[in-house]
């Protein structure tokens, strides 16, 4: 049996919760993981590199520290890190190759949890719960 | 359909008509194929004619003043460039000079190759409207997707739509309301077979044709109430919404909709209602787009069309949004759909959302919200009128 894909720390960089009221607090997803997978991905660090000014990084720093992977990122971005490859590949790792196949994301303001299964996060709200 | 898709740069119908036309061509557009550290060939291909190898290497000399600044390489070059000269359709014949001339750079083999090996045939997980293969890479194209983009489609379905964009290199991913098929669980599309196997689902289909490393996420989501953070995440917005034709249109509905056998999400049991018109469904696709796509990127999609009401008032609108092309595609007698391509040229702002409202344009649009029984009205009618000889 193939091992599930999971949800990558990219991805959930670029989340929020949207539950009603929240506003920009629904930011950033507190990650609660019971099954995390470590999955090679080529690297390329063009992409890598277009990405990271997308980033908010201290919330990238926070959920790699949270799942046990924080793999030596610098909790701050430093100048010139478009040169730096090893720099990039660590981002890499973090961005691309970590993934939440099983657990929930929550919302930092409101404690409304998002279920994650198979790798796929849940992110339904009904007309109630979200916002307008 | 075309056999291969090119970059038009110029055309005549003398060689020196094409000449001047390629002086004409904009050298911005140009220059990013011309590059010094590039490689390139020039091809030449008649229809309807045989050159000599001689003849041949007259015309690309003629070439030269275009500003190449690359190194030939005829085995395995970055860029293809090809002169088409046009000689007629008729084999007995043939005229000396052409009719048509043509110079583009090459972008991908139409039907052959690349439809063939993306063939949805072939798919190891589809959906009942899949998209067919070559549609989907001109949707691609549509979009400008280029290496190291990200790609987005926020009623992704099976995926069909992310392939193209994979396959040109950038990192794909999208959302869908139906958890099912998200998780490709459920009833399969595919005749003789009844449910959906281990190996279908959205990553699967870009594993068949090696381009697992451009998967980035799906999630289950409704479109119309997004879940992103304040950003410009996505350099093209690539989509098919539903039409309420085939696949029904939806959103997360109210609590009190739970009677009369609504369908709830499996596993969060948030109901899902039928009610998402379809004129709110492109307001807010739009809106989406003007405030997620990064300055310059498009947003590609289809939107259905009742023939006989279609007049180009009908195309929605947007402030930060510019209207690239509207090209139509036949679906019957009276039906339509239009690919629609449009290009963010303004930042978006928080009054931009409700444009429409003061728009004028927004009361011949909710024409569309009848699109299914106009549809459905139409095929009703058909069948009524091939009934009645049997009644007499």
């Amino acid at each position: 049996m193939r091992a599930q894909a999971g949800m990558k720390l990219l991805t959930h960089n670029l989340l929020s919760s949207h539950v009603r009221g929240v506003g920009p607090r629904g930011f950033p997803l507190r990650i609660q993981a019971t099954e995390i997978r470590v999955s090679p991905v080529d690297f390329n660090p063009d992409f890598v590199t277009r990405m990271i000014p997308k980033m908010e990084w201290a919330a990238l720093v926070e959920a790699a520290e949270s799942l046990g992977h924080l793999s030596e990122l610098p909790r701050q971005l430093e100048e010139g890190y478009e040169k730096d490859e090893d720099f990039l590949r660590k981002v890499h790792h973090v961005l691309l190759e970590v993934e939440v196949v099983e657990g929930t994301l929550q919302c930092p303001e409101s404690g409304r949890v998002f279920p994650i299964s198979r790798g796929i996060p849940n992110m339904l709200l009904s007309d109630e719960e979200a916002a307008s | 359909m075309e056999k291969s898709i090119f970059e038009l740069w110029g055309h005549g119908k003398s060689p020196e008509e094409l000449y001047s036309s390629l002086k004409s061509y904009p050298m911005e557009k140009m220059a990013p194929f011309l590059h010094s550290d590039t490689t390139y060939k020039i091809k030449i291909q008649t229809f309807n004619k045989t050159l000599t190898q001689e003849e041949k290497v007259k015309r690309i000399d003629a070439l030269e003043f275009l500003p190449f600044e690359g190194k030939v390489n005829l085995k395995d070059p970055q860029h293809v460039f090809s002169v088409l000269e046009d000689y007629g359709l008729d084999p007995n014949h043939i005229p000396e000079k052409p009719l048509n001339i043509y110079f583009g750079r090459w972008i991908a083999d139409g039907q052959r190759e690349l439809i063939e090996s993306y063939s949805v045939k072939k798919r190891h997980f589809i959906g009942n409207t899949s998209m067919d293969a070559g549609l989907s890479f001109i949707m691609a194209n549509h979009g400008k997707v280029k290496e190291n983009d990200i790609v987005f489609d926020p009623f992704v379905g099976t995926g069909g739509l992310l392939i193209p964009s994979a396959h040109f290199g950038a990192y794909v991913c999208g959302t869908d309301i139906d958890y099912n098929t998200i998780h490709g669980l459920g009833k399969a599309s595919r005749k003789n077979q009844k449910w959906r196997g281990p190996d279908e689902n959205i990553k699967a289909n870009l594993r068949q044709y090696g381009l697992e490393k451009y998967y980035l996420d799906v999630l289950v989501a409704d479109a119309s109430k997004p879940s992103w953070r304040k950003g410009l995440f996505f350099d093209a917005i690539i989509t098919d919404p539903p039409y309420g034709i085939r696949e029904s249109t939806r959103k997360t509905g109210s609590q009190k909709e739970i009677p009369k056998g609504i369908e709830k999400c499996p596993e969060s049991h948030i109901p899902v209602s039928f009610n998402y018109h379809l004129s709110d469904m492109f307001i807010d696709l739009l809106n989406f787009a003007a405030e997620t796509l990064v300055l310059g990127g498009r947003l590609v999609y289809w939107l259905p069309v009742y023939t006989p009401e279609y007049m180009e008032e009908i195309i929605p609108r947007h402030p930060c949004l510019k209207l690239i092309s509207n090209c139509e595609q036949r679906l019957s007698s009276h039906t339509a759909r239009r690919l629609i391509t449009m290009e963010k040229v303004k930042d978006f702002e928080d009054q931009d959302q409700y444009s429409h409202l003061l728009d004028n344009q927004f009361l011949p649009y909710k024409g569309l919200n009848s699109f299914r029984e106009k549809y459905f009205s139409g095929v009703t009618k058909r069948i009524a009128k091939e009934e009645k000889p049997s009644q007499e």
